[in-house]
């Protein structure tokens, strides 16, 4: 009964939303019949263009000079060029849940693990480990040219963590982790202001863009980038850390 | 293709009730991580390959992982 009664309210809400979103009223327009919304007036066609402020010029690959974002990966400079600010929040909501898992489990001597791990796996593991924290730091470093960028970056490097923690018995994330995060929160903060400070506007870009392309181009993407990697990085392996520590003294 | 992520979308909806419905915890995590996967092919499929790759190390790889650790202390707590 209880099931059946779920099923007819979600059902009553899959027919509420279709209505409304196929409703075409003065009040409540839903979304517009395919074909026949003018895509030069949204406001992703300006982002693409890579020109919020007009100008809606061709951008060339290699070739262009100081377009506004300067970044190949149109995802990138639309998230952390156009809505750097969000970006700054979601770090920060990362952060909050770190801290909640921190002061929950956090602490405590390193637990030891049930299982045997054979040398040949543990010392492979850590070539694996090497490997992968490498490829975190290309992915979140050349977050502006290919897909990826700070937040998957950050993971992978957490995943090479994870793995160091699963082979060895005696292995806790370095203290250092925790210093790096902070810091990098509060420069990802700074380089807001100094674009406050520079053009007028908070987390505005402020350098040269320089040629779509290139590995030193567009601005502080790359920089911001950067800063988000470690920090998610670091959030994560110390937030795994936690995992792998036992209730009571160090 | 088309046949393809059809088949993908199929999956994706089996599990996920799967997920929902399962006694055990442990196949709950398991059916995710299956979903979550299953869905970084439709991105890839759908040419997004951003969305695919957080996806594919947050959703399939870490998540499933702390879901993992999280079990582990709780079985260990309830048996106390």
């Amino acid at each position: 009964m209880k099931k059946f009664i779920a099923a007819l309210i979600a059902f009553l809400f899959f027919i509420m939303f279709i209505s409304v979103l196929n409703s075409d009223t003065e009040t409540l327009q839903g979304i517009p019949e395919f074909g026949k919304v003018d895509l030069s007036e949204r406001v992703s066609e300006k982002y693409i263009s890579k020109s919020v402020n007009g100008d809606n010029g061709e951008i060339i690959y290699g070739e262009t000079k100081d377009a506004e974002s300067g970044s190949a990966n149109v995802v990138t400079s639309i998230v952390v060029n156009y809505r750097s600010f969000d970006t700054l929040g979601e770090v920060t909501v990362l952060f909050l849940s770190a801290t909640g898992v921190a002061i929950l489990i956090g602490g405590g001597r390193r637990k030891v693990l049930p299982i045997s791990v054979n040398p040949i796996v543990r010392i492979s593991a850590r070539i694996v480990a090497t490997l992968l924290l490498v490829f975190g730091a290309y992915i979140f470093i050349h977050g502006h040219l290919t897909p990826g960028g700070g937040f998957p970056g950050g993971t992978i490097i957490a995943a090479g963590m994870l793995l160091m923690l699963l082979v060895d018995d005696k292995k806790r994330a370095p203290k250092a982790l925790k210093v790096l995060e902070g810091t990098m929160g509060f420069v990802y903060v700074a380089v807001g202001i100094a674009g406050l400070l520079v053009t007028g506007s908070f987390l505005q870009n402020f350098l040269p863009t320089g040629t779509v392309g290139d590995l030193l181009s567009a601005g502080i993407i790359p920089v911001v980038y950067s800063i988000i990697g470690l920090k998610v990085g670091a959030e994560l392996s110390g937030l795994l850390d936690d995992f792998f520590a036992e209730e009571g003294e160090e | 293709m088309n046949i393809i992520s059809f088949i993908i979308g199929i999956v994706i909806v089996v599990s996920s009730i799967v997920a929902i419905e399962a006694k055990r915890l442990l196949t709950s995590i398991v059916m995710l991580s299956l979903t979550s996967l299953l869905a970084v092919v439709s991105f890839v499929l759908l040419k997004a390959p951003d969305v695919a790759i957080t996806e594919a190390s947050v959703g399939a790889g870490l998540t499933t992982a702390i879901f993992l650790l999280t079990l582990k202390r709780l079985g260990k707590e309830e048996s106390k």
